[in-house]
């Protein structure tokens, strides 16, 4: 076998190989979605609840709560990113990463400080390459989120909100993840989560909706002591799962491509490899057939 | 009339049906709900949920972390960690 030939047979089976594991990546992921996306609908009638309830509390009581007001000044800002924990998922991670990036921007040109909080291990390595810090950082399980993991986060950002500036507080608090719009499309998106703008916020409710008058308890300011940190857990719980969700379709979708590729490049190299076998045999048998012609000429001249 | 009941937990919906009677603890204590109660919003504390069914039978579940409105015979409680018993 020539030199040619055996590069271009090496080359085909390496594509097969890469071929062989996108291609189960591809499936893996495809269930994967359906699987997020039933997670997403099984969370909604939470989000949903929890949404309806402090849209009804807003309308009653005049709101005077301190995840409500806007403060006086906004002199540092922390920006919560959701990226993935792994990779081979297209630019899910970097996408967010970039509407990240240009947050951090429109903040500073504002004047205000940043802080990150990082949610998955491609942000983290991000943030470590480019020697930022990070206030915390969670990593494991974005492809499957769990709830705790939300409250965790959002029990860090209330604490931070609730600090003083002097302290290391911060008053303003971003959510930049990405949204899954449908299989093929995932949207980033920034949220201003903190403060909160609750009547605005509601967009589950209609908002033609007149709440009946509600009778609280305890009394009205203790219900919004325990509702808002619910509500703030909800909407991070929403964007992990969205964000998962995005995640499985990004890498389906990169896999298909990956496949896609590998088919276009076995293709190619089988063709080339075709040729080289061909022209090898070409150019053996003329040579064959020039030593043969040597040969009987030697002999003629006997 | 019948009370409609939605019992949700952070990542899914645990129960959702037709009842004569919804019993719940709130921070102020046990509140017993009929059809025709008056709206209302209420934090709830760690405890149990009798559901009591067309039928008398009781559905329970535990539920914590939360709160509990009622409007127009819809009773929502809402937990973060809610599941049947």
């Amino acid at each position: 076998m020539g030199a040619q030939l055996r590069v271009y047979r090496q080359k085909i089976k390496s594509a097969q190989t890469t071929k062989k594991i996108t291609r189960a990546m591809e499936l893996i992921s495809a269930s994967r979605i359906y699987k997020a996306q039933q997670r997403l609908a099984a969370a909604a009638p939470y989000a949903r609840a929890v949404t309806r309830a402090v849209s009804a509390v807003a309308t009653f009581g005049n709101v005077d709560h301190p995840l409500t007001t806007e403060p006086a000044r906004i002199d540092r800002a922390a920006v919560v990113i959701f990226t993935s924990d792994r990779g081979l998922a297209g630019a899910f991670s970097s996408n967010v990463l970039k509407e990240a990036e240009q947050l951090t921007n429109l903040l500073e040109e504002q004047g205000k400080e940043v802080v990150y909080y990082l949610v998955g291990r491609k942000a983290v390595a991000n943030f470590s390459f480019r020697r930022r810090e990070a206030v915390r950082s969670w990593i494991g399980g974005t492809d499957l989120p769990v709830f705790d993991t939300a409250k965790e986060i959002a029990d860090a950002v209330v604490a931070a909100f609730n600090t003083d500036f002097a302290e290391g507080g911060v008053d303003e608090i971003h959510l930049v993840s990405n949204r899954f719009v449908s299989m093929i499309a995932q949207v980033p998106e920034v949220v201003r989560l903190l403060p909160l703008e609750v009547v605005e916020g509601s967009e589950e409710t209609e908002p033609s909706e007149v709440f009946p008058l509600y009778e609280f308890e305890p009394d009205v300011n203790k219900v919004l002591d325990a509702l808002l940190p619910v509500y703030i857990e909800s909407r991070i719980f929403n964007a992990m799962l969205q964000s998962a969700a995005s995640e499985h379709a990004a890498r389906q979708k990169a896999m298909k491509s990956a496949t896609d590729n590998a088919d276009k490049l076995i293709k190619n190299y089988t063709r080339l490899s075709n040729s080289a076998r061909q022209s090898e045999i070409t150019q053996q048998i003329s040579e064959i057939v020039g030593g043969a012609d040597a040969l009987s000429t030697a002999g003629n001249e006997d | 009339m019948a009370l409609h009941v939605e019992l949700v937990a952070a990542d899914q919906a645990v129960w959702t049906g037709e009842a004569k009677m919804v019993v719940a603890k709130t921070v102020e204590g046990e509140i017993g709900l009929l059809p025709g109660h008056e709206p209302m919003l209420a934090i709830l504390g760690s405890g149990e949920v009798r559901i009591t069914l067309e039928g008398g039978e009781i559905i329970k579940a535990s539920a914590e972390d939360g709160f509990l409105s009622v409007e127009k015979d819809v009773v929502t409680v809402v937990a973060r960690h809610a599941a049947l018993i």
